[in-house]
């Protein structure tokens, strides 16, 4: 991590946790992550990883209580979100960062027309008031593909589709420097995710507007992202450029996440490879690594004592003891594991 | 079918509202006092004194004498009795022909949903206490057709409630399961949707309870229903009404009783829909 | 392919709904075979009646027209004793763990209801006994048997709902989006479940999703559907290979794909999934399509069988060039 570098966003050892009747469910662990001005992030991980905790806190619209960000520090442009005033927050969500959520259904007001809920945004970041106000709306509108003539409709007059693509209107309409987007398409059908994202990715360079983009989704990732960051149990286990990662995954999870999945062009007979067990109770994460229970590679010391993030290739962090390589195989292949009990 | 995890974690959650811990308090009180009167009463509640008329609250009578010289405080530990037992009776009535109604209602939908709809509409339409006079007066006095006609008032509201409930219940998945394993209609109403329904059902009961013991007051204090001696808090009111200004003690422990005793059934209610309602995080 | 090598013979089966708008084509002259042992995937996005059609061919909604063979028999004639037969010989698995199952039951009662209700068993300890035999079989601990669902993982609620399915022993299951609700692995879990129990059991799946890598993984023939309608049929191998349908084609390169690499050229469809309500003359697809016609607009195409057991229904098959 030079210096040279333009860092957007630095997150160094967040940890986040909500205290809950059932016990303290540890969300977020120690993450170290940081995204260039101008590139995309690919945030992967299953349900309960921390991906959309994180999101939020960057955010600082952690519910509090019973949520509680317990460490470290969240430097927008260098700036700690953490320490900022209210009115600074106020300015930084929907101003210089902005959100997408993954349900259009419920992300936008039903009793708002789309234009309204656009020049909303503006009046309150660009201080555009009435006719330019308007006029900004009805740009946007188009950028996305939605013709002006549907400017004063309701979302519900339109498709899961095009209620996302007016959330992604309302989220650049006042140019924000960060998009995140938390499973933007995954409520989508097939055909129109590849819409979508087609418009995400040519407004991302048009706007050059950086993104961390949270999906579980592999394919997503490879299609729109620079870079990539595997969480499990709410630590960060990988983060790579997308190239080396997917050529070289190093943690045996990320390896295990790869072959669970079928793809379009898996051999036809194979078997998936199976991730034995199910992820950890994050009210009572395992001593050491938390993904050593079902490591296929485990070894003792992974059973004691956690890693950290280590920098094996430049570029390519892992939080492993023994990472892999090309001659470490496939131990999720050879040895069919039991099912979940 | 008793899900008892669900008890368990209900009670947990209520365990933390102080206000409905206190209702329940209240509540235990009030049924420790219907069930050992006789325990409890230092007097009958029919025992007059006529050398006692009207005597303020002293060491002998801790809530003083009414105009025939009985004990008030024995009278109001009697009067729980009758108090809870229209209020827990005249509810049951109601959920049981209510939640029927409502139940089949919105399960089967279409014109026998409309008929019935239609009747407890037109029954909502007629006000309270008239209807509960006119059943009121075509049975005959007493405690029993007093909480007849107090639990007949109240089914409209559970039938709505109920059916309301079943509607929100009737599509989801686990119903079309249980179809597709050839579940009769009989067996989806009763251990699939009604068990399901509990929550709201169980809330409304309290808040119920509470309502019909005031309105069965409301019908004592207007003469109907119990008729002296028995000591209904209503009754009581009544007729302390002409001592007002000299006695006020009188209304005030019958009025307190009845206030107490509306007070924690809501903070009850309050508590159980707050702790039943699977949204709240916490 | 003799009769009776098809376990489930699909003729022209129709089912309409009446919607304030009009009349809604949900299944629309649906033919389609299903041999024995075999699985077919089901593929199409929100709205082409896939649900629908696996939900009218057990019985559980009421065909609008058409005929299901089972076995050889219309089932659509079934009733009384028949009918209750022939729910035991075809059962379903619901997409949605969290609402397919009573929050009520225990893992217990839940599985024990077909058995019940069907009259299955003849004392206590047969049922329990048949309980333990059922989660066993689908991987689920002993020591879950009164634990309700609400306590349990998506991928576990999923199992008793496939231990619910197969309580009865049927010889045909439909599997609606029985993965999609669940995370990755433990998706991959569930499939090599349903795997394993085709493998020894036997079974006949009718295999519904949207996700086009899982159907290809346990498919041997994939049916495409769009607005009600079949558009392509093939085996596995076949239709990924070589789609024909224009739709298809836009479907299968719409998948994102998890490599670093050269591109392929993305068919990317215009506009959106026309509403099943009222649909347009002629294909129903032809709003969106490249190949667009005169011809299309103006006559529905039948389901041809282009190549041996390579079922199209486009009017310009003859023409089309499969996207590399």
């Amino acid at each position: 991590m030079s210096e040279n570098k333009d860092i957007l966003l630095d997150i160094r050892d967040l940890s986040v946790q909500f205290n809950t009747d059932s016990g303290v469910v540890k969300a977020v662990n120690h993450l170290n992550m940081h995204l260039e001005r101008g590139k995309s992030l690919g945030f992967v991980g299953e349900t309960g990883a921390g991906k959309t905790t994180t999101a939020l806190s960057i955010l600082q619209l952690v519910q509090t209580p019973p949520g509680e960000i317990t460490g470290g520090e969240i430097l927008f442009n260098g700036q700690d979100v953490r320490k900022m005033t209210d009115a600074e927050k106020r300015r930084l969500r929907g101003g210089d960062v902005s959100m997408i959520f993954q349900d259009p259904m419920t992300s936008l007001n039903p009793i708002m027309t789309v234009e309204d809920q656009i020049t909303e945004m503006v009046q309150l970041h660009l201080n555009l008031k009435g006719e330019a106000a308007r006029e900004r709306a009805i740009e946007m509108l188009r950028l996305v593909g939605i013709r002006p003539e549907r400017a004063k409709d309701f979302p519900h007059q339109f498709s899961g589709g095009m209620r996302q693509r007016v959330v992604i209107a309302i989220a650049l309409a006042c140019r924000p420097q960060l998009i995140i987007a938390d499973e933007p398409t995954t409520a989508l059908d097939v055909t129109i995710q590849a819409q979508v994202l087609e418009l995400i990715k040519k407004l991302q360079q048009s706007e050059k507007t950086s993104m961390l983009l949270i999906t579980h989704d592999l394919g997503i990732v490879a299609e729109t992202c620079d870079t990539v960051a595997i969480m499990y149990a709410g630590h960060l286990v990988e983060y790579a450029d997308i190239k080396s990662l997917y050529t070289n995954p190093k943690h045996p999870y990320t390896q295990g996440l790869f072959n669970a999945v079928p793809t379009l062009e898996s051999p036809l007979g194979s078997r998936l490879a199976v991730i034995p067990g199910l992820p950890p109770d994050p009210t009572n994460l395992p001593k050491g690594c938390s993904f050593s229970p079902r490591c296929p590679y485990a070894q003792p010391i992974c059973h004691e004592k956690a890693c950290g993030m280590r920098e094996i290739e430049p570029g390519h962090f892992v939080d492993c003891h023994f990472p892999l390589t090309p001659e470490s195989g496939n131990k999720f292949l050879e040895h069919p594991a039991k099912e979940a009990e | 079918m008793k899900n008892n995890s669900m008890l368990k974690y209900t009670l947990i959650r209520l365990r933390r509202n102080y206000l409905a811990l206190f209702g329940l308090f209240i509540l235990i009180l009030l049924i420790i006092c219907a069930i050992f009167a006789e325990q409890l009463a230092p007097y009958g509640y029919a025992q007059q004194d006529y050398m006692m008329i009207r005597k303020a609250p002293s060491a002998v009578h801790w809530f003083g004498t009414d105009e025939f010289g009985r004990d008030i405080l024995s009278r109001i530990i009697y009067g729980s009795r009758i108090s809870l037992q229209v209020g827990i009776i005249a509810v049951s009535i109601s959920l049981v022909v209510g939640g029927l109604i409502g139940a089949i209602s919105g399960y089967f939908g279409g014109k026998l949903d409309n008929i019935l709809m239609r009747l407890m509409d037109i029954q909502m339409a007629i006000p309270t206490i008239l209807m509960a006079i006119v059943i009121s007066s075509v049975l005959g006095p007493g405690l029993f057709n007093l909480m007849v006609a107090v639990g007949i008032t109240y089914i409209p509201k559970f039938a709505r409630l109920t059916r309301a409930s079943v509607l929100s219940i009737k599509d989801q998945e686990f119903i079309e399961a249980a179809r597709a394993m050839g579940a009769s209609h009989k067996r989806i109403i009763c251990l699939y949707i009604l068990p399901n329904c509990a929550a709201p059902l169980i809330v409304q009961s309290t808040l119920s309870v509470a309502n019909a013991i005031l309105f069965a007051a409301t019908l004592s204090f207007l003469g109907l229903g119990i008729q002296p001696p028995y000591p209904e808090w209503g009754g009581m009111l009544s007729s302390a009404r002409p001592y007002l200004r000299n006695n006020a003690y009188m209304s005030i422990f019958p009025g307190l009783a009845i206030m107490f005793t509306i007070l924690s059934l809501n903070f009850l209610g309050d508590g159980l829909r707050d702790a039943l309602d699977p949204k709240q995080k916490r | 392919m003799t009769m009776s090598d098809n376990l489930i013979d699909i003729r022209h089966l129709k089912k309409y709904f009446n919607v304030s708008s009009g009349l809604l084509h949900a299944v629309d002259d649906v033919s389609l075979t299903i041999p024995r042992g075999k699985t077919l995937g089901l593929v199409g996005e929100s709205g082409c009646g896939k649900s629908t059609l696996g939900r009218v061919i057990i019985g559980l909604i009421k065909e609008t027209a058409g005929e299901v063979f089972f076995n050889g028999e219309d089932a659509t004639k079934f009733s009384g004793e028949k009918r209750a037969e022939f729910r035991r010989h075809a059962q379903i698995v619901f997409q949605d763990p969290f609402s397919s199952l009573n929050p009520r039951m225990s893992v217990s009662q839940l599985i024990s209801e077909p058995l019940i209700i069907n009259k299955s068993c003849k004392s206590k300890a047969e049922l329990d006994a048949k309980v333990a035999e059922l989660m066993d079989l689908v991987g689920l601990a002993s020591r879950l048997t009164t634990s309700f669902p609400h306590e349990l993982d998506g991928g576990r609620r999923q199992r008793i709902g496939i231990a619910r399915a197969l309580a009865l022993n049927p010889e045909f299951i439909v599997l609606d989006e029985p993965v999609s609700a669940l995370d990755v692995c433990i998706q991959a879990q569930v499939l090599n479940l349903l795997a394993d129990l085709r493998e020894s059991r036997g079974y006949t799946y009718l295999f519904i999703s949207h996700n086009l890598s899982v159907v290809r993984y346990v498919s041997d023939e994939v049916a495409v559907m769009y607005l009600g309608k079949v558009v392509e049929k093939a085996d596995n191998s076949t239709l990924f290979r070589q789609p024909l349908h224009p739709y298809t084609q836009a479907l299968l390169s719409a998948v994102p794909i998890a490599s670093v690499g050269p591109k392929k050229q993305r068919i990317i469809l215009e506009g959106d999934v026309p509403s099943p309500v009222n649909p347009p003359a002629g294909c129903r697809f032809a709003g969106r399509c490249m190949y667009r016609q005169e011809i299309c607009t103006q006559q529905t195409p039948e389901l041809v069988e282009v190549e041996p057991n390579h079922f199209v229904a486009c009017h310009c098959t003859g023409h089309l060039v499969r996207h590399a």
